[in-house]
């Protein structure tokens, strides 16, 4: 188990010192700059799917609980131009609250 | 990329922004440690892994898959698989950050989703480097003080869902989204980028659904011809606009 955590560390510390580490000229293709820009927006999209609709912890099942009224609060908050904290306490608020009853 | 000063003002904005990341973010790590802890890894192997490897996504993915009962290689090769995630991340934020020898290194450590975001956006060097520094290092002290207590503590902390803080990330990465959704493409790619990670939730590891995600980004960017439809938002943006 050890063997497999460290080689996991220091491969995931190398992948990330590699990304810093190429020349900048690898960046300078059109396409390269492109997907470059778009890769944070399908990430993130992703990763608010993955967080609020995949079955909190217990199975690999979508599941559809409080956390879908604390995104849905967050969407009103940034329609409504909320700031970030009020966007970010309210929704965890939103979803606590709505496990309380 | 110029090299204007930060006023207080913008600075203690970006701090402020930045820090709220890195509490909704760091308190996550509670749920680490417990997870790590109930799929048969210690706690010093659990501590080592927020330490060393230090990368969410990464060390849910080899937890889950020695709790489904797979080899502890085959749960760090999966492990790596979504490491390459950040090497992405580093391509993105190297002419941004602009940091050389030692800096670098220290830097590529704290690359992670939420210093990226945070800081990919600011318009000049110094708010970029800001906004990477402090949510960055204030995810890693949190996220490993959060992983210690999770994980010596185990279930007897209490579930963070409980407190809601399960759908305070998805808000928080929701926020960091916002500003670019302004771009017809850029939703397109998000809604495609979602939908592909949802269906594949059921049948693949934790964490792969993201990375597979990304492929809409590469697959869309390759097969665009028009320029790239990015604005760059302001610092404001990543607060969900304005205040």
């Amino acid at each position: 188990m050890w063997t497999a955590v460290l080689l996991a560390c220091l491969g995931c510390y190398l992948l990330k010192l590699a990304g810093m580490s190429l020349p900048e000229r690898v960046l300078s293709h059109p396409t390269v700059e492109r997907v470059a820009d778009l890769i944070p927006v399908a990430l993130l999209s992703a990763l608010v799917a993955v967080q609020v609709f995949a079955g909190g912890g217990d199975g690999p099942a979508l599941t559809l609980d409080a956390r879908a009224l604390g995104l849905a609060f967050a969407v009103v908050a940034l329609l409504l131009r909320a700031p970030f904290l009020v966007v970010v306490v309210g929704a965890s608020v939103v979803a606590a609250l709505s496990r309380l009853v | 990329m110029p090299d204007a000063a930060l006023t207080p003002a913008e600075r203690s904005s970006i701090v402020r922004d930045s820090l709220a990341v890195g509490v909704a973010t760091g308190a996550y790590g509670i749920g680490f440690g417990a997870v790590s802890v109930a799929s048969g890894l210690s706690v010093l192997q659990t501590c080592a892994l927020s330490l060393l490897m230090f990368t969410g996504a990464s060390q849910f993915a080899l937890a889950g898959v020695v709790a489904a009962g797979g080899a502890p290689l085959s749960g760090a090769a999966t492990a790596l698989l979504l490491g390459t995630r950040n090497t992405l991340y580093g391509l993105r934020m190297a002419p941004v950050l602009q940091w050389r020898g030692w800096r670098r290194f220290a830097a590529a450590h704290v690359l992670i989703d939420e210093s990226t975001a945070m800081s990919v956006n600011r318009p000049t060097t110094e708010g970029a480097r800001v906004g990477f520094l402090t949510t960055g290092v204030s995810v890693f002290v949190l996220w490993n003080v959060a992983t210690a207590i999770g994980a010596i503590a185990g279930e007897a902390v209490g579930d963070p869902r409980t407190y809601g803080l399960d759908a305070a990330v998805g808000a928080a990465f929701l926020a960091l989204l916002w500003p670019r959704l302004q771009d017809r493409r850029n939703v397109v790619v998000g809604l495609l980028a979602a939908a592909v990670a949802l269906s594949m939730v059921p049948i693949t590891a934790p964490g792969v659904p993201v990375l597979a995600a990304g492929g809409v980004a590469l697959l869309v960017g390759a097969l665009a011809r028009t320029p790239r439809p990015t604005r760059a938002p302001g610092p404001d943006d990543a607060a969900g606009g304005h205040r």
